[in-house]
């Protein structure tokens, strides 16, 4: 990729947004640098989210809605991980879930079996509807008993499975584990992508749409409701961390010292730290996938997306097999948003089911690809960054806006009390509006594929 | 008498709730389906349109109220929402000359208006957020009941209710008397005609001398009126949320695929098919079995096949067999 | 001899910006004449008509219509001036009954147009006895009277058709192109495409063959059958 002087000129401005926030308390900038470190960690994982849209609606034109659902399962790996096991939860119960899954499991699987086998007529909708209605049934039987043994064992604290974390009360020794839930949340979100896209992705893009729109609705109602597994919303707190904890390193006199000649006083120098170890961990993960992405749109599998894309019909005469390649990167792309939504999870140290938005998860992401510019990696990096910037600073902008426009009137003007109320809804405005901007007048983004 | 009572139950929980929702879902669908009929995109704003209307209807309902204007037993909101349509109909064509004008004269494809629908559907979303706030808001007034339940248990002598309640009427007749002039509209106007040759072959209704933008704009002003009606019938029924209202997307859509994208007929009996299956998939049957089985077979558990928080599960999954099964939806639909 | 009632006149001209398609092409119809296009496959025959109805850009040459100069006007305009227009493939309204796809097409007539419609029925008396049923569920034949009876709605001055017969049996054929003569007979200049040279020769007025978007034989349906050059190159001997 030749590096052009308007690309140098885009990143440096983005950077310099970042650096601003941390620097100064000019404008609408906070000059924390704790508020610049965290806003940055959050920028990556948007990066990387958009990175994994990118290369389904970039690469091969495919128009996923359902980032959220990958996310959110992405979160779920963190917990399944990096928890430790809830004591007697197992034998309580956990097994009899796992048999319930099978028998439903193998329903579902019966079912299609039958209804490929048997010859077509009336005979064969009844008995494949009657083996679903009694398999429902034996599952639910089996299933139910299991939940309520699992979710019986002390429910204000536990009252689900817990992880594979086997500290158990230490389990917060063992904080790597939530590294190694990122790929696996991963795997979680890809074995999704592989049902949805293998019923979905044969239809037209505003179906997949819908489809993707709906199971990530579904995956966000398990996580609310199937406490077993997620604590539903009662969510589950204190998970461990990869870098070390602010009231350790205040503990640590090497640190304090270290930090003293620094200047900094313990606390925020704790903090500091454990923000930089976030971001130098996600970083990494950026850069790497970031550097398998561009390995791949250059690569000859890559330059057969795009062919794919650009024009699918000549593709599939040329002998390409569009629909097993289109499944193969909604897998991939959809596993990047899990690796994304697994960070994001340690990095809350908690997860939430009731915070995933499909606004804040699903659409945001979208603004972030297409402002970057579809198609470019790097764009789409960018975008991740630059969005970020502007969904955190939109609020401190909008009350600048209201006390410019309202500067000559009395703090309790009606017209003032509703600009500073309006402060807090003018995010979405925003996202919108510049979403449709950049259509309009940019419509190959910021950074345009070449 | 066992046998009645079971009836009852059932009609009280599941057919008439069910009936409201399917009318509430059918409207929503239908103006998802003209406009994908019409301008060939899926409107993924609808929700937030319908978010926009109801917000404009309760925000001139209470300016009603402050007036000391009801509409006797009725909700007064049933007064406010012409008014209500007007506003949004300004606000539709005032975004479809700013925005989607735009890309249908490029004759961008089609899912780079959904994308900008999408955007469209960011900025309502906020106008909405900004007009009238997040909150959960209840604006029915007048009569709460058509037939209340104890009323009805002292008319039959029956042990079970069935209670109606005014807004689930309200939203039945509606929902006919809208449907009917929509379809007298599309079937026996000149301009309603003119509609559904652009939708049928655009190339053609050019050469016969349509005017385009003009079918558009009568087309958006009637998925307002839609729209607004539909968000005004299900907040009247349950409650105003602009969140609820974006998450209505999903059973609409589905709604409107089912019966078959840009197929008005399909577009009701969708709503329909959708608004029961999640009633019924989702709805206790204890109380009626109660009354059908023998005693010593009494269910012991709820008897509900799904957690009514999985109801979106149950569009999806009609979605889904719909769509695996007959693409075109049950209705022939478009596709493109 | 007076200037022909629509005159294509020396038009050349292309798709967008893509290279020319037509040089020079010369297409004319008078009142109560059938005039043909004909012309081995790629010759420009459909762009020749598409360049009278003003679905081209044509840079140079004028198209005429009444002795008035059209050729600025767009195809909805042309409409308005008196052309009608049957294209070759999507031109009826599959969901709407036959009744519907005529009204479509009188949309832009202000007046009462109940005594065109019946004109069109004792035209085409299978379409009166089908009014009611959707376009989209007749035959090939019938869908193509159903086309020609929503472009003479509009009660035309000019009936264009572009391969009116593509894709029906022969026997429907035949009947189609004795519907187009009695259409003629009416007063209304023909303009027609036609794939099947021999038969669409034998009822033309007036032949064009057109090879490589040139003009290259000219005359009356009967001059060109009788042509060897013509015969030898594209009838087949």
């Amino acid at each position: 990729m030749t590096i052009s002087l308007r690309n140098v000129l885009l990143v440096v401005g983005v950077a310099a947004l970042y650096i601003l926030e941390g620097s100064t308390t000019f404008w609408i900038f906070s000059g924390s640098w704790d508020s610049a470190l965290k806003m940055l960690n959050f920028a990556l994982i948007g990066a990387i989210m958009s990175l994994g849209v990118n290369l389904q609606w970039g690469f091969a034109g495919l128009f996923n809605i359902g980032i959220m659902g990958f996310v959110a399962l992405g979160g779920l790996a963190t917990v399944l991980v990096a928890m430790p096991t809830t004591p007697g939860a197992w034998s309580a119960g956990g097994w009899q879930i796992l048999a319930g899954l099978a028998m439903g499991a193998i329903t579902i699987v019966g079912a299609v079996k039958m209804y490929a086998y048997l010859p077509k007529g009336w005979l064969r909708n009844l008995m494949t509807f009657a083996l679903i209605a009694v398999g429902f049934f034996a599952f639910r039987a089996v299933f139910d008993g299991g939940v309520a043994g699992v979710e019986a064992i002390n429910p204000a604290a536990t009252g689900y499975l817990g992880g594979l974390n086997w500290g158990g009360e230490n389990y917060k020794d063992y904080g790597w584990l939530t590294v190694v839930a990122w790929p696996i949340g991963g795997v979680l979100a890809a074995g999704a992508a592989w049902i949805i896209g293998k019923t979905a992705l044969g239809l037209r893009s505003d179906y997949l749409a819908i489809a993707t729109l709906g199971i990530a609705e579904i995956i966000i109602a398990v996580m609310k409701n199937e406490d077993w597994l997620s604590r539903g919303v009662k969510n589950v707190n204190g998970l461990p961390r990869p870098v070390p904890y602010e009231i350790d390193l205040q503990n640590d006199l090497g640190f304090v010292e270290r930090a003293a000649s620094w200047g900094l006083d313990p606390t925020s120098a704790s903090t500091l730290y454990t923000k930089m170890g976030y971001a130098i961990l996600f970083t990494v993960f950026l850069v790497a996938l970031l550097w398998l992405a561009q390995r791949a749109l250059n690569s000859p599998w890559g330059r057969m997306m795009r062919a794919i894309r650009d024009n699918e019909v000549a593709a599939e005469a040329m002998g390409k097999n569009v629909t097993a390649r289109h499944l193969q990167i909604f897998i991939l792309g959809s596993a990047i948003c899990g690796i994304a939504g697994a960070m994001m999870t340690t990095l809350d140290s908690q997860l939430t089911p009731t915070a995933y938005q499909p606004l804040r998860f699903t659409f945001l992401i979208w603004v972030m690809v297409i402002v970057g510019g579809s198609g470019n990696n790097f764009g789409a990096v960018l975008g991740g960054f630059l969005i970020w910037w502007l969904w955190v600073m939109v609020e401190p902008l909008g009350l600048w806006i209201a006390e410019i426009t309202t500067a000559g009137f009395d703090p309790d003007h009606w017209f003032r009390i509703r600009m500073e109320d309006a402060a807090a809804h003018f995010r979405l405005f925003t996202m919108g509006l510049v979403l449709l901007l950049v259509l309009r007048f940019s419509p190959r983004g910021l950074m345009p594929e070449k | 008498m066992d046998f009645l009572n079971a009836i009852v139950a059932f009609s009280n929980y599941v057919l008439v709730p069910g009936a409201a929702y399917g009318a509430q879902l059918a409207l929503g669908a239908l103006g998802v389906t003209l406009i994908y009929g019409i301008l060939r995109f899926s409107n993924f704003a609808h929700g937030d349109t319908m978010a926009f209307g109801t917000a404009m209807t309760i925000i001139i309902t209470n300016g009603l109220l402050a007036l000391g204007i009801t509409f006797g037993p009725l909700p007064t909101a049933l007064l406010a929402l012409p008014f209500g349509i007007a506003a949004t109909c300004l606000l539709v064509l005032f975004t479809d000359k700013l925005v989607y004008k735009f890309y249908r004269k490029q004759k961008a494809a089609p899912v780079i208006l959904v994308i900008v629908s999408m955007g469209v559907m960011f900025i309502m979303n906020g106008v909405v957020r900004f007009v009238i706030g997040v909150r959960d808001i209840r604006f029915t007034d007048g009569e709460r009941f058509i037939i209340s339940a104890r009323d009805f248990k002292e008319m039959t002598g029956l042990k079970e209710g069935l209670a109606i309640k005014t807004t689930q009427g309200i939203t039945v007749v509606v929902a006919i008397f809208v449907v009917i002039v929509l379809f007298w509209f599309l079937n026996k106007t000149r301009t309603g005609k003119s509609m559904r040759a652009f939708s049928d072959n655009e190339d053609l209704a050019l050469l016969s001398g349509i005017n385009p933008e003009k079918v558009v704009m009568v087309t958006w002003m009637i998925v307002a009126a839609l729209a607004t009606t539909a968000g005004v019938l299900y907040g009247l029924d349950k409650s105003f949320k602009a969140f609820t209202y974006f998450q209505l997307l999903l059973p609409i859509f589905a709604s409107a695929i089912v019966g078959g994208l840009g197929s008005p007929l399909g577009a009701i009996a969708g709503g329909f098919v959708i608004a029961f299956s999640e009633v019924t998939i989702t709805y206790a049957f204890k109380k009626v079995l109660v009354y059908l089985m023998p005693d010593s077979l009494e269910p012991t558990g709820l008897v509900q096949l799904l957690s009514t928080d999985y109801k979106f599960a149950v569009s999806f999954t009609i979605l889904i067999i719909v769509l695996l099964f007959k693409p075109t939806g049950l209705f022939k639909g478009k596709s493109v | 001899m007076s200037e022909p009632f629509l005159i294509g006149d020396a038009m050349t001209g292309g798709y967008g910006k893509g290279p020319d398609i037509l040089h020079e092409c010369t297409i004319s119809a008078n009142k109560g004449e059938i005039a043909v296009i004909v012309g081995p496959n790629g010759a420009g025959k459909s762009t020749a008509m598409k360049a009278v109805f003003g679905m081209l850009n044509v840079h140079g040459g004028s198209v005429r219509l009444d002795g008035e100069d059209i050729t600025k006007l767009s195809p909805q305009e042309r409409v308005v001036k008196g052309m009608g227009f049957v294209p070759q493939t999507s031109n009826i309204f599959t969901s709407m009954t036959v009744e519907e796809n005529l009204e479509m097409g009188a949309f832009i007539r202000t007046d009462d147009f109940s005594d065109t419609l019946m004109q069109i029925y004792d035209l085409f008396p299978i379409l009166k006895e089908k009014r009611f049923q959707a376009a989209g569920e007749l035959s090939g034949g019938q869908r193509q009277q159903v086309a020609v009876g929503r472009a003479l709605m509009t009660q035309p001055k000019v009936l264009m058709l572009d391969e009116p017969t593509a894709g029906v049996s022969p026997i429907v054929m035949d009947e189609l192109f004795d519907r187009i003569i009695e259409v003629a007979r009416t007063g209304i200049p023909i303009l027609m495409v036609e794939q099947n040279a021999r038969q669409a020769l034998e009822i033309a007025d007036k032949a064009y063959v057109l090879v490589q978007g040139r003009n290259a034989h000219t005359g009356t349906g009967k001059e060109l059958l009788a042509d060897e050059e013509v015969r030898r190159s594209f009838l087949g001997g």
